[in-house]
């Protein structure tokens, strides 16, 4: 037997939301990529594999994507931390740093920026003492890394945190009671819980951290091959008024990007598959 | 035709589509009270259309590059006195900043701004491109549509300690250039070009001096006022190249005891130029404010304006001294006998051109 195209739900009102949830995905996300790939496909493939096979675009491209990866990574440790002492410890001004988590997203992403920049800039708070070790860290990777690890912060952080609260602590103390030790029941009980949320998170930090053009510019120096960004990249195409190219990059970022979102989609799927549902 | 007048004649005509079936699908409530509606809205919109023409025509939108804002904030109040002092009621002028590239496409794209005023020809020419005004808007005005000229100078910390004089003294070991990215700069192509004509002047090879120059840039900044902060607050490199006017800018708001200016013996004659858009010209009054507008830059009293805010003007007749003689004498080279834009813009700063050379060998 064949299976009917639409299942239809015995919940009323899917005509409706989903008409809604279409227009409103069209407006702001469908349409507008959609318009990215057509210009992509008015230039041609072999247009955009010229665009994108230069030096200058692989250089780019590889530093935009390793420094986000790094940054996501560092996000993902330092997230579940975060997340971990916002939850399980009572402290003053806990409330106070849990607000200040979401910073990274209210702030505009250029006056993060500019005040990265002015306190690890050779003259600045932080720069001034990195600089005595022979530490560059403003106008080096190190600065983007830094950047990019502001904006992605709070993503797992937020996407852990309701998941440490729902843990029972009784399955921490049933642990105890057969006999693991702290860190064992860290690793193969906790850990393994927070894994889906985790990811996702992480997923998120490095979707938002390949993106990033706003703060990271102030930051980076922009020297082509060695600190200069993809995103860097378009914006120069533009200048120049050459629209495919600037396309043709963005397609380049976007099919790098979604490989790289559908591969951690599958490590979430087996993660939680590991811990016993789907 | 006035697009919001066409908008207010098509939404009356648009009344009868909207049957009763179809407003009982949209809505429970009763019918009536939606007719009642649908009229105050269509009402609305009429109101909204009929605002009288000349108060249309008296706003003024000029689109500039950054540097400018100061210039244009006094131009902007002498000029609403002049025009005022004329008998005409007082113009809404509104100035629009950014990068000159960037500006350029805002206006290819649809802002509606009647007056250009960007750092390079070449942009306008991409708006003249676009259909917005004439191929030969240049030639409209005087001095190659240039009001008002500016250089490249270079800004040197305190007492000049790295001994910089000229151009060749920035390609030495160990020296710190700090300027903008010419891919993303308007001011920056000028300092690009202004180390080309000097290494032309004195038997350099061009391309190996600007290659040299460029090796010693630590940051490139997106525009020219990021990297004088990056120079002047973050306290990165040995020497700014800068336009002249943003060199004395930058000792007037930071303190002329930390910086000096350094003026080489070549440099370039940067000529921003202006421009009406006639795309963007609604009525014949608004055309009178514009044209009077750019007529007013030439005027005695805006080039007075120009010489104040350290911009090289061309009429001194009503300028301070002291303005007009804070500019040194030195070399000026012109676009013109490096080709002009049409030429120079794709060959150096053109996509796998001379500058993207430098960094990637082809």
């Amino acid at each position: 037997m064949k299976a009917p195209l639409i299942h239809r739900s015995p919940m009323p009102g899917l005509g409706l939301s989903m008409g809604i949830t279409l227009t409103m995905l069209s407006l702001v996300v469908l349409i507008p990529i959609g318009a990215l790939l057509l210009k992509g496909a008015s230039y041609g493939p072999a247009g955009i594999w010229e665009t994108v096979n230069r030096p200058r675009v692989w250089a780019a491209l590889f530093l935009s994507f390793r420094l986000s990866l790094i940054a996501a990574l560092v996000n993902l440790v330092f997230g579940v931390l975060l997340a971990w002492v916002l939850v399980r410890y009572r402290f003053p001004g806990r409330r106070l740093l849990d607000a200040a988590v979401d910073l990274p997203f209210a702030l505009p992403t250029a006056v993060a920026g500019i005040s990265l920049t002015a306190l690890y800039a050779p003259t600045g708070a932080f720069g001034s003492l990195a600089d005595q070790i022979g530490w560059k860290i403003a106008y080096t990777q190190w600065g983007i890394l830094i950047a990019l690890i502001f904006v992605g912060l709070p993503f797992v952080a937020r996407t852990v945190q309701p998941v440490i609260e729902e843990i029972e602590r009784e399955v921490e103390e049933a642990s105890a009671t057969l006999g693991a030790s702290r860190l064992y029941t860290l690793r193969h009980v906790i850990l393994p819980m927070l894994m889906p949320a985790a990811l996702t998170g992480f997923a998120l930090a490095l979707a938002r951290a390949v993106g990033e053009y706003g703060s990271v510019i102030f930051i980076a120096g922009n020297i082509p091959l060695v600190t200069e960004i993809a995103p860097l990249l378009i914006i120069i195409q533009l200048e120049e008024f050459n629209y495919d190219a600037a396309a043709a990059i963005g397609i380049a970022m976007l099919l790098i990007s979604f490989a790289l979102l559908l591969a951690i989609n599958l490590i979430q799927v087996w993660s939680r598959r590991r811990i016993g549902h789907v | 035709m006035h697009p919001i007048l066409t908008n207010a004649r098509t939404i009356p005509a648009q009344g009868p589509h909207l049957t009763t079936a179809a407003l009982r699908r949209l809505t429970a409530r009763p019918i009536h009270r939606l007719r009642g509606l649908a009229a105050g809205l269509a009402l609305a919109t009429l109101g909204l259309g009929s605002v009288p023409g000349p108060a249309l025509a008296q706003s003024l939108l000029n689109v500039s590059y950054d540097p400018t804002r100061e210039l244009y904030r006094e131009i902007n109040a002498a000029f609403t006195a002049f025009w005022t002092a004329q008998g005409n009621p007082a113009p809404s002028l509104e100035v629009s900043h950014g990068g000159s590239g960037s500006q350029a496409r805002a206006v290819i794209d649809g802002l509606s701004a009647q007056v250009v005023t960007l750092a390079l020809a070449s942009d306008i020419d991409r708006i003249a491109a676009a259909g917005r005004l004439p191929a030969d808007w240049q030639s409209k005005l005087p001095h190659n549509s240039s009001p008002y000229t500016s250089t490249i100078v270079f800004l040197v910390r305190e007492g000049n300690p790295k001994g910089i004089a000229d151009w060749g003294d920035l390609v030495a070991e160990g020296v710190q250039v700090i300027t903008p990215n010419p891919k993303t700069s308007g001011g920056a192509r000028w300092n690009y070009l202004a180390a080309w004509a000097w290494a032309e002047k004195n038997g350099r090879d061009p391309r190996e001096f600007v290659g040299a120059l460029y090796r010693n840039v630590p940051v490139l900044d997106q525009g020219a006022r990021g990297s004088t902060t990056t120079f002047a607050q973050r306290g990165i490199g040995d020497v700014l190249l800068a336009w002249e006017n943003e060199a004395h800018l930058a000792l007037k708001e930071i303190g002329e005891d930390r910086f000096d200016i350094v003026v080489p013996s070549v440099s370039i004659l940067a000529e921003p130029p202006v421009a009406l858009v006639e795309a963007n010209i609604q009525t014949d009054d608004q055309r009178k404010l514009a044209e009077a507008y750019l007529a007013f830059l030439y005027s005695p009293e805006g080039q007075a304006i120009a010489f104040r805010n350290f911009y090289r003007a061309w009429d001194s007749s009503q300028a301070a001294p002291e303005d007009v003689a804070r500019f040194p004498a030195l070399e000026l080279i012109d676009i013109a006998s490096l080709g002009g834009w049409a030429k120079v813009q794709p060959e150096h700063f053109g996509d796998g051109g001379i500058f993207d050379q430098i960094y990637v060998q082809p």
